[in-house]
């Protein structure tokens, strides 16, 4: 068991969403995270599930989400060389005592504040779950009052081109005739 | 030319093939109705919005051909949803269309507002929510395409009451269907069709697992050539019954739950199994950890999400079953494999002995004894069986010998009681040459006998053999195996079914002798009409064999020998 990051391509229409997220519980997967937004093509989002699995289970779950009618086109990217980030902002609580502390800790993570108030700030952070985890540890300690993450977004490195290349096509890697690898 | 979306949804149909449709009318679905009339379309007025699907779905599976049901929102969209789910599951072409409140209202809980396509999302191939006109003629072009390729399945429309009254340009050319997602099968690699016939060849003691993907592909010559060149003996699903004849020589019977022992016997020690359009369901394999542990597996199957789904297979052919077959043909060998044959005879051992078919007619009336007869009785003719769920669904799959595709009806996934009423008139409207016999329990017979009223209004000449046992029997047998004989709610009473028909109009007679069950069926053959025949059954009669939920497929209760009599004990 792993977690399993999918790009799934799907036309952008009322109702698609529910389809994506309806089939996963369904069929007795649990989602981690769920993102969704414009993708390069108009007309088509892009969603990113995670998504706790064995192999098998992966494979199963790209069928399935295949078989949406509004899916245009799905990869399991988990072993994939990718570019993965999470983004989340946090409200600390500081106050001018702590304040510097708090701000050099966020800086360590590379993270940013964008709001300050008297007795509070909040922190914006780009990057892997992990890192972001980290960041939270030792911020709690100064009392995290909200919270709120992205989820997982992904994509493949290298020059593989999006839906606009590959849209339409049954499976990107079926050219030859479909296969399970056994 | 300009058009309502009421008349542009007939437009569509008729362009699309249809001329049955089955439903039932109401206020949002009251302006496709009324266009309805100025179009060549029959309409089956059904009892319950259940019957319509049921009856769509009978059509569709007796003609290879897409059925159509409608129905009114709410309470008529909800009704369908069991039909649907039956659909789903034995992978049916239907088309349901429903009618939705006017647009504006969606959201506000009017008066028979449901969300007809959220309800459904789970049970249907797609669906549609169509709030305009100008939508209408590439929703239904897509539905259809939709409905009927691939894997075929329930596909519903749910058109707003303004969408139907609204006019607009109707184009049957230019609203083509808009589907990105929508893929043809995929190419088959020539390396795959290698290896699988690498395993053929090798193969001592293959067999193959016919399901209900021979039909619906059309590929009952291409089973048949392969097979014979192969000489490969083919164990059937339940729905798979009818795709290879059953009196061939390489004809095994059913497998599964309720297979003959030496089926489950031969797919337990073969050395490959090559599924045909099926799908390792649970009724079929039994224990997983246990399924033919020494068998190499081939996977011939359209929907790329079944392989490795249940059973992991070493060779998976993801496309069209006919198109496989035909090009496995020339690849195969002809196999030599008589040492295999006689293990299978030898599997067979005492069972034709403890048949129930073999024992003296002892005055009482057993079901499997009416299904035989009926078989003989009808076999010579064009004849659609169409079953119900239970035992007697079990009896008729064990002792009715099918020998042509779409010759026996049933649902299989969802197991749906209520089902073989509503399908046998769909069928009969569908093939009105053939003669339609529903099978039925005296349990699912009342689930759905107000149909009979549609099969009167209608003139739908359809034979009704009421498998009456008072109880509901395969419950009963569950509860009599695995829970010591306690009867909890399975003792069944019901009206007087000869009277119940005579007061929808109907001929019908009881039968409780076996001598007079040829009788009977002759008499119903020859009623030019529908007919209900109330066959009283020995009550407490059990299936044999018996594979009990989850056990090893070759842990079968088998017969007793002799066969007790049920009724004493």
């Amino acid at each position: 068991m792993k977690l399993h990051t999918f790009t799934v391509y799907v036309e952008d229409r009322p109702g698609v969403l529910n389809r994506v997220a309806s089939l996963f519980r369904r069929r007795g997967f649990n989602i981690q995270s769920l993102s969704v937004g414009h993708s390069e093509t108009a007309g088509v989002s892009r969603m990113t599930v995670v998504v706790e699995t064995d192999d098998s289970g992966a494979a199963r779950i790209k069928a399935h989400v295949y078989k949406l009618i509004n899916v245009v086109r799905v990869e399991d990217i988990t072993d994939r060389p990718s570019v993965v980030r999470d983004l989340a902002l946090i409200k600390v609580s500081a106050n001018h005592q702590n304040r510097a502390a708090v701000m050099q800790l966020a800086n360590v993570f590379h993270a940013r504040v964008v709001d300050v108030a008297p007795e509070s700030l909040v922190v914006e952070m780009v990057g892997s779950e992990a890192k972001i985890d980290g960041l939270l540890e030792v911020l709690r300690p100064y009392g995290v009052l909200e919270m709120v993450r992205t989820g997982r977004v992904a994509m493949a490195r290298g020059s593989g081109a999006g839906v606009a290349a590959g849209g339409g096509r049954f499976l990107p890697e079926a050219e030859e005739g479909f296969s399970y690898s056994v | 030319m300009k058009r309502t979306g009421a008349q542009i949804l007939w437009e569509c149909l008729v362009r699309e093939g249809v001329t049955e449709v089955f439903g039932y009318p109401g206020g949002a679905i009251l302006p496709a109705y009324d266009a309805m009339l100025d179009y060549p379309i029959r309409h089956t007025l059904v009892r319950h919005e259940q019957g319509a699907t049921h009856m769509a779905d009978g059509y569709a599976r007796a003609s290879g051909k897409v059925g159509v049901a409608i129905a009114t929102s709410g309470p008529g969209a909800t009704n369908m949803v069991t039909g649907i789910a039956t659909a789903m599951l034995d992978s049916s072409p239907i088309v349901c269309i429903t009618g939705q409140v006017g647009s504006r209202l969606i959201g506000t809980d009017a008066f028979q507002e449901i969300d007809i396509t959220g309800i459904t999302l789970p049970v249907t191939k797609h669906n549609y929510l169509v709030t305009s006109a100008q939508d209408v003629a590439r929703t239904v072009r897509e539905a259809f395409m939709i409905a009927k390729s691939g894997r075929p399945g329930p596909v519903l429309i749910d058109i707003t009451k303004d969408a139907q009254q609204a006019s607009c340009e109707f184009e049957w050319e230019t609203a083509a269907p808009v589907v990105p997602g929508w893929r043809e099968a995929p190419p088959l690699g020539r390396a795959e069709l290698a290896r699988a016939a690498e395993l053929i060849r090798t193969a001592e003691r293959p067999v193959i697992l016919a399901g209900h993907g021979v039909t619906i592909s059309g590929a009952e010559p291409a089973l048949r050539a392969f097979a014979e060149r192969a000489n490969i003996p083919i164990a059937a699903t339940l729905l798979g019954i009818g795709g290879f004849p059953a009196s061939h020589s390489l004809n095994l019977g059913m497998m599964g739950m309720h297979g003959e022992a030496w089926v489950n016997l031969a797919i337990q020690e073969a050395d490959l199994l090559i599924a045909c359009g099926m799908r390792f369901d649970d009724r079929v394999t039994g224990n997983l950890k246990t399924y033919a542990p020494h068998a190499k597996k081939i996977h011939i199957e359209i929907d790329p999400s079944e392989i490795n789904k249940n059973v992991r297979v070493d060779v998976a052919l993801v496309a069209d079953l006919r198109d496989v077959l035909e090009r496995l043909v020339p690849l195969t060998e002809p196999g030599h494999r008589q040492a295999w044959f006689d293990r299978i005879a030898g599997y067979k051992g005492d069972s034709a002995v403890r048949d129930i078919q073999s024992l003296p007619d002892d005055g009482h009336l057993y079901a499997a004894h009416v299904i035989n007869d009926l078989w003989r009785a009808t076999r010579s003719q064009d004849t659609i069986v169409v079953t119900d769920v239970g035992q007697h669904q079990m009896w008729e799959a064990q002792y009715y010998h099918h020998e042509n595709p779409r010759s026996l009806i049933t649902s299989g996934g969802l197991g749906t009681m209520g089902f073989a009423v509503p399908a046998a008139i769909g069928a009969k409207r569908a093939r009105p040459e053939a003669e339609v016999w529903a099978v039925v329990g005296d349990g699912g017979f009342q689930m759905t006998m107000c149909e009979l009223a549609t099969a009167v209004q209608d003139a739908i000449n359809i034979k009704v053999a009421i498998i009456n046992n008072g109880y509901l029997g395969m419950v009963r047998q569950w509860q009599e195996f695995f829970y010591e004989r306690r009867y909890a709610a399975t003792p069944l009473s019901g009206p007087d079914f000869v009277k119940l028909a005579d007061a929808f109009g109907i001929r019908s007679r009881a039968v409780s002798t076996r001598s007079d069950v040829l009788s009977a069926i002759a008499d119903a053959t020859a009623h030019e009409g529908p007919v209900v025949i109330d066959f009283r059954v020995e009550q407490e009669d059990t299936v044999y064999p018996m594979v009990p939920a989850g056990a090893d497929l070759h842990a079968m209760i088998r017969r007793p020998n002799p066969i007790v009599e049920t009724a004493a004990d």
